[in-house]
């Protein structure tokens, strides 16, 4: 087996199926919110707070946006290895794709924080 | 480095069929809604901040810009969201054929722009 330094787990099949799984909870994550916004009544601070105010939708919150960090760096890296090689930017390539990987690292951790923040913040 | 050693292909040498466009727009919006996300967490954590919070989220929203922005990334997350739908889809080996890819990149064209118009009109 294939194993490389870099990517999100140990092996390319584990992201493979990281990024299967997760994109199943982001989708379900999505559906929920699409129909919570069609289906509710007319959107208001307290009906949107209430729902979010339940338990389980702060945990799937949580589920969702720990699914988003896991699928969208799986995905960023998997992107950065493909386009940001030395076949398309020469010698400063590996250079270029560490600065991209950081920067996006560093998103996917806010992104993280931020997350946990609005759904327990309060 | 011994220069025999293979490269990945190189992309720009070949003609895209209407499957590898479908998949190029899926890595294109995967990209547009990964920053996309900062935006929806700003407006949710403001709409859930206060009840003036959530008033000046929707004020916000009023703007023609930022409704179109919105549209932006809605319309990435719509089109990523089918795409990859049938991405699963196929990977699961319904589908997996030259004719069944055909026919799935067709469906996949006709559902997402039906979904992005229809989010269009929901946002204007
Ligand atoms: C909500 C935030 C999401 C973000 C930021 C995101 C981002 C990305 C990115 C950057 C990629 C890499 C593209 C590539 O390798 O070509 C990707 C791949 C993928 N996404 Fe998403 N995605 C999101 C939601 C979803 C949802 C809801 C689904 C489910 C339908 C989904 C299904 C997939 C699939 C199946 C792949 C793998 C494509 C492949 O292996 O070629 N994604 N995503």
């Amino acid at each position: 087996m294939v194993t490389s330094v870099t990517n999100f787990s140990r092996s390319g099949l584990s992201d493979w199926i990281a990024q299967r799984v997760s994109a199943v909870v982001l989708l379900a994550y999505s559906l929920f919110i699409f129909i919570s916004l069609l289906t509710g009544p007319e959107l208001s601070y307290a009906a949107w707070s209430e729902l979010f105010s339940h338990t389980a939708v702060r945990l799937f919150s949580l589920l969702a946006i720990f699914a988003l960090c896991v699928h969208a760096w799986i995905g960023m890296w998997t992107i950065a290895t493909d386009y940001l090689t030395a076949s398309h930017l020469g010698a400063s390539a590996t250079a270029i794709r560490f600065g991209f990987l950081i920067g996006c690292a560093l998103l996917v951790v806010i992104y993280l924080l931020w997350g946990i923040q609005i759904f327990w913040g309060s | 480095m011994k220069d025999t050693r293979p490269v990945n292909l190189d992309l720009t040498a070949f003609r895209f069929p209407l499957t590898a466009l479908l998949s190029i727009t899926h890595r294109v919006t995967g990209v547009i809604i990964f920053f996309g996300v900062a935006i929806l967490l700003y407006l949710l954590e403001l709409s859930l901040k206060s009840e003036a919070g959530f008033a000046e989220a929707q004020e916000l929203l009023t703007s023609p810009l930022a409704k179109f922005v919105l549209w932006g990334v809605v319309s990435g997350l719509l089109y990523h969201i089918v795409a990859g739908t049938k991405h699963l889809i196929m990977d699961w080996g319904v589908g997996e054929t030259l004719a069944g890819a055909a026919i799935a990149g067709r469906i996949t064209i006709v559902t997402s722009v039906a979904l992005i118009i229809a989010a269009g009109f929901w946002i204007w």
